[in-house]
């Protein structure tokens, strides 16, 4: 293991719950539709963190439990069930429906897992209805996308096929490129999950290497293992050197030879190198602070720590499975500061105290970090851009570039005075 | 169970948040599981707020809830108190947390606090944000003031008692907060208006106010009830306990900034104003009268939004800009009645959900020329083609502008007209590149901000292009024949809905199975005899 310095944190929390990856998944899956049973705040939780781009009718929505609903839970089941039965009438492109369970659906018991396997019966497969938590008592922000792919694996279909697996939502031109790129290295079969079709997800049997594209995913990870699925471990593809290794942990894993995969790979890697030096130029010295809210946290500061000469100041994450980082904590720097938890007062006491360069946040915290003189950077941004992959490398430290470069114009005059 | 696909209004904890934001020295301790604090982003976010709401949220998980939540919430108060000293603490819970009965406001109580606890329960599945606020607003005011002992003076309230006590008159402007309607700047614009006359500000509240201010309140004369939504129980209770009188007009407007001003000299026992102290204040006035506002005769809105602006809207625009008003309504259940009953008046029945969908269904049914709403309906009108301007919340982070902007008073009058008649005129332009569009000035894809405002290109329903053709309709309806598409092209689109829809209406009456040019102008002189 590596020098980072595990330490654990409890107090008041500044995150979202899982329900916030409704906002991204329900992208992916343009066939699928997420009914989120619980109150009024889940519902403007989702459409305040989905900001400003509402659509026309949107594909998540909320049975918002009412008095009467907490009053008999046999009525509560009953209503979801008229609730889910207008629902599909109104949008009959539905394939998929999610149920999400959210904090007052599991405080009151309502049971979802019943609900779905009823409607199931009822509904005869014209759409299949799964559900999963994301409630904010159980789980944090990105892990909402475990609880949802979770739900899927059992109904994935069984092959013995070799085939490589790759887990955790993609933008789909990033997805294309690194199907791609492992069809020329030689891995032939190669598929996603999620996948763009709810209907359509891939298979899983003995013969699948997984390879995790998002480190928020352990739950769905485990799944994939009992239905006979090869885990392979890696460090996480952002970044240069961290796509390099995840890509070459596949190629391993397949037989493919070195030689062959220097070939391939070299030409972008050099290009991909070439592209993060104006970014590093910016980078490099600056002082970086993460606080703790998507789980990205780690990769993306061992990307920027190694590929761009950040100095980190502390890393913070909701939780931390020490499997599942391995070989990213073995990439930190020595004495690496990495808190598990939050204390959000005392987390901004120590910001304050360090005075970072950079701090990456969620958007509650973002403007107050600003007023204060501190550069941001918002969390949310990294689970929706295009950053996998040794190619989107310069796009991503230019995420990080940006609001540094935006403080030195906008500090111009200061500085020539000072 | 109610399934909401978007709400106009969040939670009630929300409209606590609201109040606590906007003042001073509260803090508010929230037992609530972390996904609650979300709700930091809509201050920070979209009022571009510098600082945190101060709001501890206890963030209570599922292992908690086997063990001890009531001392988890205590120590939450604990700590928030030595950190934030506050001059008052709130305590309450969302949604979660009155499922499990901790009652955080009972432990409060019990915890010996040398502050003042006011404790809150806002019942999270029946309640919701401005219903929230108002009952923050009114726990606030009246657990400060209640453990004061009020003088003899306060309970023997005089509104014309300035007189004697030989000094001008004050009163408090009750309702502004956070993330409400432009009240930043309504603010300064009322002060700045009641300066003119003389008026005094006590208190303003809870904007910007501390605790000691709330407790100075029973100090003025009377209450001004700027925003009905957040402070009318406050006022009515002030009313009740301390004799204090407030003003019922809410000044948006020019017609009912002058009967504010007449109804607040009248509640003071002041002279009323003179005519030329408060005519033509407003250069909404003379432009409304002016000759190039000819083409806003008789222009079809549609308002809807919370009820206090739309109540000033539907005003405004059927006496002040020479609108017809074709449909109003609001989201708001506790304004209900009032906007009913200014619906009835110009024949028209009120809408009153809190579901999007129908409000834009009934945006497209009267085919409105102008909407005036809030983000959302913003987004219905774009998808429909429909010029729009924001007037309520819920709000984006654009409808908090830069500049000076409120609704409130001459200025807010002046505001008003050019927010309103903009979107209008770039509607018309629209209309004239459309026009024009073969000239080589227009290169292709050049639109005005309505076509390309946020991005999400869609095109609006009545485009010629997507009617659908002979071949494809159904028995019942009549289609339209190439040439009659193309007369309809040449329609504005912003009557092109209406037309297309008269014309259709006729057709079936009139029993025609093919719309051509001709049908089209019989259907135009069919509905105009
Ligand atoms: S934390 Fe719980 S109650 Fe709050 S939005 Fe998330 S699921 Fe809903
Ligand atoms: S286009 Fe996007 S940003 Fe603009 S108003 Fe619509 S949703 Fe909001």
């Amino acid at each position: 293991m590596s020098g980072a310095t595990l330490l654990k944190e409890s107090g008041p929390r500044e995150v979202f719950c899982g329900l916030t990856s409704i906002v991204w998944l329900h992208r992916r899956m343009p066939d699928a539709f997420f009914l989120v049973v619980g109150s009024r705040t889940c519902a403007h939780l989702i459409q305040s963190a989905a900001g400003v781009m509402i659509f026309a009718e949107p594909r998540f929505g909320t049975a918002i439990l009412e008095e009467k609903d907490l009053a008999g839970l046999a009525d509560a089941h009953e209503e979801l069930d008229r609730v889910v039965h207008d629902l599909l009438a109104r949008r009959p492109e539905i394939r998929t429906l999610f149920l999400v369970g959210s904090c007052p659906s599991e405080v009151i018991k309502l049971d979802l897992a019943r609900v779905a396997e009823r409607l199931n019966s009822k509904l005869n497969g014209t759409v299949r209805i799964v559900n999963y938590s994301g409630s904010g008592i159980e789980t944090t922000f990105t892990q909402g996308e475990d609880g949802a792919l979770k739900a899927l694996v059992p109904l994935m279909p069984t092959s013995q096929d070799e085939q490589l697996l790759l887990v955790g939502t993609l933008a789909n031109a990033v997805e294309d490129r690194l199907v791609k790129l492992f069809n020329r290295l030689g891995i032939t079969k190669v598929s996603s999950f999620p996948p763009r079709q709810s209907t359509n997800l891939p298979s899983v049997g003995p013969g699948t290497r997984v390879l995790l594209v998002q480190p928020y995913l352990s739950e769905t990870a485990r799944l994939l293992k009992d239905r006979g699925a090869e885990i392979l471990c890696a460090p996480f593809p952002l970044g240069v050197e961290g796509s390099m290794l995840w890509m070459q942990t596949a190629t391993s894993s397949f037989g493919i030879k070195d030689s062959t995969v220097q070939e391939i790979l070299n030409p972008l890697i050099l290009r991909a190198r070439q592209a993060l030096t104006p970014y590093k130029e910016k980078l490099t010295g600056k002082r970086l602070f993460l606080l703790p809210e998507s789980q990205l946290e780690i990769p993306l500061a061992r990307f920027l720590n190694r590929e761009c000469g950040m100095q980190i100041v502390e890393i913070g994450t909701p939780y931390l499975n020490k499997e599942m980082m391995s070989k990213e904590l073995e990439l930190l720097p020595e004495n690496t500061v990495v808190v598990e938890g939050q204390h959000v007062e005392k987390q901004l006491d120590r910001v304050r105290e360090k005075h970072p360069d950079l701090v990456v946040c969620g958007m509650g915290l973002a403007n107050p970090l600003e007023a204060e003189g501190i550069s941001t950077k918002w969390s949310i941004e990294l689970v929706f851009s295009p950053i996998h992959g040794i190619d989107q490398s310069s796009d991503l430290a230019e995420l990080f570039s940006r609001p540094l470069h935006r403080h030195e114009l906008l500090n111009r005059k200061q500085l020539a005075n000072a | 169970m109610e399934l909401t696909l978007w709400t106009y209004e969040g939670p009630p904890h929300v409209g606590a948040m609201r109040i606590a934001s906007s003042m001073e020295d509260v803090h508010y301790v929230l037992h609530a599981p972390q996904g609650d604090t979300y709700a930091d982003l809509l201050f920070t976010m979209i009022e571009r707020r510098g600082k945190r709401p101060p709001v501890t949220y206890t963030t209570f998980q599922a292992r908690d809830l086997g063990g001890d939540t009531a001392e988890l919430v205590k120590s939450h108060i604990r700590e928030a108190v030595d950190r934030f000293e506050p001059k008052t603490l709130l305590v309450g819970e969302s949604c979660t947390a009155e499922l499990i009965q901790d009652q955080p406001g009972s432990l409060a109580a019990g915890m010996g606090l040398n502050v003042p606890v006011v404790s809150l329960e806002l019942p999270a599945y029946s309640k919701k944000e401005n219903w929230g606020a108002a009952e923050t607003f009114y726990q606030l005011v009246r657990g400060l003031l209640t453990n004061q002992t009020s003088t003899k003076e306060q309970k023997e309230h005089l509104p014309n008692r300035w007189k004697e006590a030989n000094r001008r008159p004050k009163v408090n402007l009750l309702g502004p907060s956070l993330l409400g309607f432009r009240c930043r700047d309504d603010v300064i614009e009322v002060k700045k208006l009641l300066s003119d006359f003389g008026i005094e500000i006590n208190v303003v509240a809870p904007l910007g106010a501390s605790s000691d201010d709330l407790r100075k309140l029973p100090e003025a004369d009377v209450n001004v009830c700027l925003y009905p939504e957040i402070a009318d129980s406050t006022c009515q209770w002030l009313e009740r306990n301390y004799g204090m009188p407030f003003s019922k007009k809410v000044p948006i407007g020019v017609g009912a900034t002058k009967e504010f001003l007449e109804e607040l000299h009248e509640l003071l026992e002041m002279t009323p104003p003179d005519k030329n102290q408060i005519s033509r204040k407003s250069r909404l006035t003379w432009y409304s009268e002016s000759v190039d506002s000819n083409y806003l005769t008789g222009k079809r809105v549609f308002i809807f939004g919370d009820g206090t602006h739309v109540l000033a809207a539907s005003k405004i625009a059927n006496e002040e800009l020479g609108f017809e008003v074709v449909g109003l309504g609001t989201y708001s259940r506790e304004m209900a009645r009032p906007v009913r009953a200014a619906a009835k008046e110009l024949g028209l029945e009120a809408l009153i959900t809190n579901d999007y969908l129908a409000v834009e269904a009934a945006m497209e049914e009267v085919v409105p020329e102008l909407v005036l709403g809030t983000q959302m309906e913003r987004h219905s009108a774009k998808r429909l083609g429909i010029p729009c301007a924001v007037i309520s919340t819920p709000m984006h982070v654009q409808d908090v502008p830069a500049r000076y902007s409120p609704q409130m008073g001459w200025e807010g009058a002046n505001v008003i007209f050019d927010d309103w008649v903009h979107p209008l005129m770039m509607g018309l332009e629209e209309h004239l590149i459309g026009m024009f569009r073969h000239d080589f000035e227009f290169v292709d894809g050049h639109q005005s901000h309505l076509g390309h405002l946020g991005g999400h290109q869609e095109k609006p329903k009545d485009d010629p292009q997507s009617i659908p053709s002979e071949s494809s309709s159904s028995e019942e309806s009549p289609t339209w024949t190439p040439e009659g598409k193309e007369e309809l092209a040449k329609i504005p689109f912003f009557v092109r809905g209406k037309v297309r829809r008269n014309t259709e209406k006729y057709a079936r009456q009139a029993g025609c199975r093919k719309i051509d040019g001709e049908t089209l102008y019989d259907a135009k002189a069919h509905f105009k005899a």
